[in-house]
């Protein structure tokens, strides 16, 4: 098989006189025919929720669950037009900025809290350092729902219920520990001599931070945003708990609210604006995906 | 005034690991020094001490008069080129030659001009707009070097800076920066430069002094050609001199009232007047015979008596220009550097036959066995 052919006819008389040359060749694409045959049908089984919830904000509501097709029989925009407008005051645009207000500063503040901490933790000396990390480590394991109700007091207490406040504060304290622990490995993966060629050349810890350590973690902090910003959009639980008047609900709680509101659901205005909510995220994640790839395999394999 | 003296400088790791054992070493004015030794002889340990990457434990290191133990490294005068070039990768060449100087608050007009400055030094003009990561090797190690040069530092130091480049690029980067640094004191710049390598040949072309350092300890500071002709001790021998000097232990006899001889197996080899005066004074018994191949001849009729030793040569490398012969004594195999020439007059199908060969004992060395000094300097 590693014989050089100088030209495709070479080859093909090649292939003529050599019967076991063409059999292994034969095999290999029968193997790689059901090899992706194979990935393909477990594809599409993945990919039909998402594709029928399309499909459906396209049909009449009756339709919805009388025809397994993925086409609709009667084409219709009535889901998206009465989706839209909700059954409240305001459209499902309001929603998607109230989404927008939290999840904005959300990303940052993840960001550039989290950014500082890993740095602090790849880069300085601090004392018992081991132990600050196993805690770091072992807040990624607590479970979300035992902070809720005392989490919940606090915020009740500073006067902040009701407001967005409580549901992008926390990450100015990189209380995340799953992207600092991200950030870390990939820190620890980076070398650390053009840090130390910036220190001599005049850098301090900050300038040192901002021109030489940003820059090369990019791919690391474009993932960390990019977790943050579709794991922020899809959060339920958080507004439900923290947002109580309409006019400031997000997506999220938008989307239950139809269902809530309607006697006779309206499924397929749900599901309109649901393939509208998923928007954003798709479009954010293809712009950074180069990004996000190199930087999930590298944080990971370099640690 | 850049000069570089270290006092007593001790560098203990946190795990208790002592690395450098309180060296004292003082480094003039415009001087090249290079520091060499094998791995882990912390000579890189002792460079980024120097350089304030690493905090020192014991003694002090000042430069220029002043001591620097407790500044930070953007304050000690001194820019350093790092083994893997270390260059900021999302930043062109321009940026990275100007950073230090824009950092330093210098105006953009003359960080431009300093810039173009360094890169016409080292013709890196027509690359100052890529990025790291489209330059080669060499070019890279260019812009290393530019980027210390721009700002004008006190002091240079060099982190093995070659040893990722390939042989052919490395012999003709090492003429260069030797050359910049002859330049650099032309023009009266403070050109003090520290250079840390394993190779060898980088130590005695490049440097006014080598400093050879073992286990944290400096074993010889001297000039290469001081150095090669008189290693101080064991150590310095064996590291500095390719192919190595021979070295047999051995024992030396006192032979009658201010006489000795060396024994080598049976044979005797007697010694110089100047020689044995000093092996006399600083007598013992074990000791180690020292001797360079080149200092090793084919024997003929002018050789002196005492100084012949008959062995059997058992391999014959060529090198082009000249023959490693080697050959042995009884028990002991030493080596010899033949001209090609002579080769062919003499040694032809010499290999498995008695030769005589001339030692010349006014270049040999004799190290005492137990402290590893030369006693016969």
């Amino acid at each position: 098989m590693n014989k050089v052919f100088p030209n495709k006819a070479a080859l093909s008389a090649d292939l003529k006189n050599n019967p076991t040359l063409r059999a292994e060749i034969r095999k290999q694409r029968v193997g790689a025919s059901i090899r992706y045959i194979i990935l393909l049908f477990f594809g599409l089984v993945m990919l039909y929720p998402l594709f029928w919830m399309f499909s459906a904000a396209f049909k009449p509501n009756h339709e919805i669950f009388s025809s397994l097709s993925l086409w609709p029989k009667e084409f219709s925009l009535d889901g998206f037009i009465n989706g839209w407008n909700t059954g409240t005051e305001y459209t499902f645009g309001r929603f998607f900025l109230n989404t927008l207000y939290y999840v904005v500063p959300k990303v940052i503040l993840t960001v550039i809290s989290s950014v500082i901490v890993a740095y602090g933790f790849a880069r300085f000396d601090i004392p018992f350092k081991k132990f600050w990390f196993v805690t770091l480590v072992a807040t990624i394991l607590l479970p979300t729902s035992v902070l809720l109700i005392p989490q919940y007091l606090m915020f009740r207490e500073m006067g902040m219920l009701d407001s967005y406040l409580p549901l992008y504060l926390p990450m100015a304290f990189a209380t995340q520990g799953f992207f600092v622990f991200m950030l870390i490995q990939f820190l620890r993966g980076l070398p650390t001599d053009m840090e130390e060629a910036a220190q001599i050349d005049g850098c301090n810890s900050y300038q040192l931070l901002w021109y030489i350590v940003v820059p090369m973690l990019k791919p690391a902090i474009i993932s960390v945003a990019l977790f943050q910003f579709m794991w922020s959009v899809n959060d339920f639980l958080g507004p439900l708990i923290y947002i109580s008047s309409v006019e400031k609900y997000p997506i999220a709680l938008a989307l239950k609210l139809s269902i809530d509101v309607t006697e006779g659901t309206q499924w397929n205005e749900i599901l309109a604006m649901a393939s509208i909510a998923i928007v954003p995220s798709i479009v954010v994640f293809l712009i950074a995906q180069n990004y996000f790839v190199e930087g999930i395999s590298s944080g990971g394999v370099k640690g | 005034m850049s000069k570089v003296v270290f006092e007593n400088l001790t560098k203990v790791y946190s795990n208790g690991f002592k690395a450098v054992h309180g060296i004292n070493l003082e480094i003039e004015d415009g001087e090249f020094l290079v520091v060499i030794g094998p791995s882990g002889c912390a000579k890189s340990t002792t460079l980024r001490m120097l350089a304030g990457l690493e905090s020192v434990t014991g003694g002090s290191i000042s430069i220029g008069g002043k001591v620097v133990n407790g500044l930070p490294p953007k304050d000690r005068g001194i820019a350093m080129v790092f083994q893997n070039y270390a260059l900021y990768p999302h930043m062109s060449v321009r940026e990275n030659l100007g950073f230090g100087l824009k950092l330093a608050k210098v105006s953009k007009a003359d960080i431009e001009k300093q810039v173009n400055e360094a890169a016409e030094l080292l013709e890196l003009t027509p690359l100052l707009d890529r990025l790291p990561r489209q330059l080669s090797g060499g070019q890279a190690q260019r812009v290393a070097v530019g980027r210390a040069i721009v700002k004008r530092p006190q002091v240079f130091l060099f982190d093995e800076p070659l040893s990722n480049l390939d042989a052919k690029l490395r012999a003709s980067m090492r003429v260069r920066i030797s050359d910049l640094h002859k330049t650099l004191k032309k023009t009266n710049r403070s050109a003090t430069s520290v250079y840390v390598t394993h190779d060898q040949t980088e130590a005695m072309t490049m440097g006014d002094r080598i400093c050879v350092m073992k286990d944290g300890h400096i074993m010889q500071v001297d000039t290469p050609a001081n150095l090669y002709k008189y290693p101080k001790n064991l150590f310095v021998a064996g590291f500095i001199g390719a192919p190595e000097m021979n070295m047999v232990e051995t024992r030396l006899d006192r032979t009658g009232e201010g006489k000795c001889h060396l024994a080598l197996s049976s044979q005797m080899l007697g010694l110089p007047d100047e020689k044995l005066q000093r092996v006399l004074t600083n007598f013992t018994e074990d000791v180690v015979f020292g001797i360079r191949p080149e200092f090793i001849k084919l024997a003929d009729e002018n050789s002196p008596q005492d100084e012949i030793i008959k062995g059997t040569i058992v391999r014959m490398e060529n090198m082009g220009a000249e023959f490693y012969v080697h050959f042995t004594v009884e028990d002991r195999e030493l080596c010899t550097r033949v001209p090609s020439d002579v080769v062919e007059a003499k040694l032809l199908d010499s290999i498995g036959k008695e030769q005589r060969f001339h030692f010349e004992m006014s270049n040999a060395h004799i190290f005492d066995k137990k402290t590893e000094m030369n006693i016969s300097l």
